[in-house]
Parts: C-alpha cells; sequence; structure tokens
C-alpha cells in the first residue's frame, strides 16, 4: 500500500501559485525526499498532507485516508516536524515530550523503544527549558515529540537547515533507525547532498515538480558528459568558461563542472586549448562524477 | 606583504561561567576570501559580532580596518558591510527604496546614492522589478541584492553570516560569482556556512571548535594535513573533536 498519495495539488496564495499540480506517491516504510530551495512549495505540501492546510485542487491520502474528508485519523497516524521549532520553549526537555505524549492519549512508556537511541542525548538536560537548549538539541527534543505517539508516517520538513554538517550526518543515521523500525518517512531538505541517502527523491523548484526518481537512477540518466577542471587560478577559469559557448560551467567545491551536451558540445580538447590561450597553463581537466547537485543545476537551466 | 585588514591576538569573550570565544588569534589579508566555518555552537556568530563592533570583548586585542575593537566601533562600521540569512532587507520597501534608505544609512550622498542605485539595478538586472517590493522577490535575487546593498559604500570588509542557506545550487553559485568579484576588487570577504563545497572556494578557511580557533590554512593544504579527500571530511574530524554540547 502506498503511505501517501498526492494527485494534482494546487495551492496558491492571493493569486500567486505555491503548489502546481504536484503529484507523488510514497511507498509503506520509505525514506521520500522532496529536494529543492526556499519557496519551492516544500512547506505547502507538507502542511497539506498534514491536514493543516486545505489545498485549492487536487487530491492527497496519506495511510488511505483523505486529507480533507478524514483528517481526524489522519492526525493520530503522522507525525509532523515544522521547519520552525514549534515545542514549547517555558516547559522543559521532559515536560514537552510528556505533553505531546499526552495529547495523543499515550505514555512515554509506551513508546519509549521508538525515541530511546535519541532521548538519551537529552537526559543529561531533561530539567532544562526548551528554550534554552542548543540547536541541535532542540531537534533533537522535536523529533522525539513527534514520535512519541508512535505514527505511520513522519513529516520532517527541512529538519538539518542552518544545522553543521557533523550534526547532519547524526541526524540522518536516526532516521535510518527510524526506517528499520517500519516508519515511513517524508523529508524535505535544501541540501542535494542528503537527496542521495533517500530511497526515492522528487526534485522540486517554483511549486513544480522537476523530475521523481531514486537517486542511482536519477544521476545515471543525467545525459551530458562531465567533466571537472582546476587551475591555479580558480577566478580566471571560472570566468573563461563562462564566455564559451555551447558548454555550461560552473563552480563546484575544488573544481568547475563543464557539463558538455552529448551532440552540440564542443569538445574537451577544444576547451582545453582555448583555456590554454586565456594564460592556464596549469589546466587539469578530467571525467567527473555526476551528483544529484549536477542534476539539479541542468534542469534548472532547461 | 598585502595590507592586513584584520588582526585578532587572544580575542576571548565569557559569558558568565561560559567561555564563548576562547583567546583566538588570526590575521585576514585585503582581498582575501576568509571562511570562518564550525559546527553549531562554537563561537562563531560570538567571534563575529566583536569584529563588527557589536559585542566588547572580555579580553584580547583586534583591529578591523585599522581601527581598535574597543575604542573605535563606530569607525568599524563604517568600513564594514553586514549581511546575514536572517537580516537583510525590509521587506516592505521596493527594491530601489531599499538600495535608497540603506544608502543613506552608510552616510552616501545624494548624488552618489542615485548613480549607484542605477548602476546596482543594471547591473543585477533588477530592471524590470525596480518598484516591487521585496517581500515579493524569490530568495535568491534578494540574497544577490541583498549581498550588492553591503557592499555599495565600497567597505574594506564585508562580513557574511550563512549567506546562501536555503538557496538553489544555481543562486548560489550566482552569489559566489559576485563574492569572487568583490574580492577580485579588493573587498575583504569574511563569510561562514555550512555548505562545505563552498568551503572550497575559500583562499583560507578556519575551523572553530569549543570557541577556539582549531585548524587554520587553505582548503588544499587543510585536506593534505587531515588525509582528507574533502572539505567535507576534515571538518567532520576536525569538528568531532568538541567537548562541549
Amino acid at each position: 500500500m502506498e503511505a501517501v498519495v498526492a494527485e494534482n495539488i494546487i495551492k496558491t496564495y492571493q493569486g500567486k501559485t505555491a503548489v502546481n499540480e504536484v503529484s507523488f506517491q510514497v511507498k509503506e516504510g520509505e525514506i521520500f525526499g522532496l529536494i529543492g530551495p526556499d519557496g519551492a512549495g516544500k512547506t505547502s505540501i507538507f502542511r497539506i498532507l498534514t491536514t493543516l492546510l486545505l489545498p485549492d485542487g487536487g487530491k492527497a491520502q496519506v495511510c488511505g485516508w483523505d486529507v480533507v474528508e478524514d483528517y481526524e485519523p489522519i492526525r493520530n497516524s503522522v507525525g509532523y516536524m515544522p521547519g520552525k521549532f514549534s515545542l514549547y520553549q517555558d516547559l522543559t526537555v521532559e515536560e514537552n515530550l510528556h505533553f505531546f505524549a499526552t495529547v495523543f492519549k499515550t505514555t512515554i512508556q509506551e513508546n519509549y523503544h521508538l525515541v530511546r537511541d535519541i532521548y538519551v542525548q537529552l537526559e543529561p538536560f531533561k530539567n532544562r527549558r526548551a528554550g534554552k537548549l542548543s540547536g541541535g538539541m532542540k531537534q533533537k527534543l522535536a523529533l522525539c515529540c513527534a514520535l512519541i505517539h508512535k505514527p505511520k508516517v513522519l513529516f520532517l520538513d527541512e529538519p538539518t537547515t542552518g544545522v553543521d554538517p557533523v550534526s547532519r550526518k547524526e541526524f540522518w543515521e536516526m532516521l535510518k533507525k527510524l526506517k528499520e523500525q517500519g516508519i515511513t518517512i517524508v523529508v524535505s531538505t535544501p541540501y542535494m547532498d542528503e537527496a542521495a541517502l533517500c530511497d526515492r527523491i522528487a526534485l522540486i523548484h517554483s511549486g513544480s515538480i522537476l523530475s521523481i526518481d531514486t537517486p542511482e537512477r536519477l544521476v545515471d540518466t543525467y545525459g551530458n558528459a562531465l567533466y571537472q577542471a582546476k587551475s591555479s587560478n580558480m577566478y580566471l577559469l571560472l570566468k573563461s568558461l563562462k564566455e564559451m559557448e555551447n558548454i555550461n560551467s560552473y563552480a563546484f567545491g575544488e573544481y568547475a563542472h563543464i557539463s558538455v551536451h552529448n551532440e552540440n558540445g564542443i569538445g574537451v580538447d577544444e576547451v582545453t586549448k582555448r583555456l590554454r590561450e586565456k594564460g592556464l597553463d596549469d589546466i587539469r581537466i578530467e571525467k567527473a562524477e555526476v551528483t544529484i547537485e549536477d542534476c539539479f543545476i541542468k534542469m534548472l537551466g532547461e | 606583504m598585502d595590507e592586513i585588514v584584520i588582526q585578532t591576538e587572544g580575542l576571548t569573550k565569557i559569558f558568565g561561567d561560559f567561555t564563548a570565544v576562547d583567546a583566538i588569534t588570526f590575521e585576514v589579508r585585503k582581498g582575501e576570501i576568509f571562511g570562518f566555518l564550525g559546527a553549531n555552537g562554537a563561537g562563531k556568530t560570538t567571534a563575529m559580532r566583536m569584529l563588527c563592533g557589536l559585542s566588547i570583548p572580555t579580553s584580547g586585542k583586534a583591529t578591523i580596518a585599522g581601527f581598535d575593537i574597543y575604542k573605535e566601533t563606530e569607525s568599524i562600521k563604517k568600513n564594514i558591510g553586514y549581511m546575514s540569512q536572517k537580516f537583510s532587507l525590509y521587506e516592505d520597501l521596493t527594491v530601489l527604496e531599499n538600495i535608497r534608505f540603506f544608502g543613506g544609512i552608510y552616510g552616501l550622498s545624494n548624488a552618489e546614492i542615485t548613480n549607484k542605485s542605477e548602476a546596482l539595478i543594471q547591473q543585477l538586472g533588477l530592471t524590470t522589478v525596480a518598484d516591487t517590493l521585496v517581500v515579493d522577490l524569490p530568495l535568491g535575487w534578494k540574497q544577490k541584492l541583498s549581498f550588492s546593498i553591503a557592499i555599495m559604500h565600497q567597505p574594506k570588509i564585508v562580513f557574511l553570516d550563512e549567506p546562501t542557506g536555503g538557496v538553489d545550487p544555481l543562486t548560489r553559485r550566482q552569489f559566489w560569482e559576485l563574492i569572487y568579484e568583490a574580492a577580485h576588487q579588493g573587498i575583504t570577504v569574511f563569510v561562514t556556512t555550512h555548505y562545505m563545497d563552498e568551503a572550497e572556494y575559500c583562499d583560507r578557511l578556519s575551523i572553530m571548535v569549543d570557541g577556539k580557533i582549531k585548524s587554520l590554512d587553505t582548503p588544499h593544504d587543510l585536506k593534505k594535513q587531515y588525509e582528507a579527500d574533502s572539505m567535507d571530511e576534515v571538518f567532520y574530524k576536525i569538528a568531532r573533536m568538541a567537548q562541549r554540547t
């Protein structure tokens, strides 16, 4: 069975389309990623699926229930962690968790196994007010509170935005463990490297889905030939590449990536020759491994 | 030897019994892109606030653009630009109004403001939206406009606090092209980021752990020193040394 089905959902705010006929399905037990920048429509989609916002068009079901007709059973079956920290700042860590358990007519003890791995890290601070926690700790507490009623589907809206790379890695380890417990996870992120950690992803931009696939297949179907170039003068290298027609180039970490259309693009030998003419003697160009970020950049350009 | 525009020695900030910034010493040269990295809570923001003249240090010395961090904070503010993801522009003013407003704040004359506004709007390709409220602009445009405004008074240094958070990969790169351009013109860029590919674009990087600068070098030499293939790996190795939570 599908845990989430969205069919052509539309949301407009004062005449502006935030979500434009978005359709996707999430299988039970899957980690599904909505990957896109701020303003892509991710939050609106999350709020519609968690029954907090009515769509202006289209249909959606979560756990087989309709998001408009059956909002009550959905609310009991999903956990939602909004992008903005939404716990009670003046309740302690323990009080927050207890509160959310009570609201859902359960107890911390009953579902402790679900949150144990995360909660032990919070235990030393259990009497601290939530508002006084560090960013990483707040995020862990929010995840515990979203899990304490044993949801079937967990919705996480940008849980790692503004979080440093080490804490991000830890967070994704936690998600993997939750998946092993059978929880379906729908997660959004602006970080392309996190996309590779999902089972399937939807790339989303300006309210529309650009592509839905597994990270591996998405990379395999990139289409263009991709090269990476390096020089001691990266400023001149990037600038010179930008001036060339029929190729697409952009900075990529320590390299410049050069995307060449398989038929119309100029050859890599020609690129090298032209760069040498610009005075870039030490240039090195080699085949590059395609990443999700390259795919996203290519789609944005199309 | 290039001119030094940021110089600190044992710079420290203590809140109660918590040492947020613990005796940091470093120099940044003119025109350099200097990456200021660290995990959440490592002390980056506190350090940056001191460097901008917004927070008086507990101890230690520092000069910013040649001005003393204790006594000449007003002169520091005139010689730096600042932009963060959180605070940048007034959303209920138009693009043009924002430019004029900040031009005035930075003490430019009316004639300068008029010239700069036109140049800026053209350069950023914002001609069609000059009279649009900033709230209606896509995030990427806001960020680029915000950066251009932060350097419209030709500061010696521009401080950027996570300027590209949440922006799409294409816009993120266009934003870095502006940074490169500014550095090329001699403006020193002091930037924090959580994107490790952006760390690679910096000339030199410092990585803070528990209030101290744990490492400071070029991306290339940091990778060599920590036997890592990527900055992501370097950061992971260094930030894991953290003791405090």
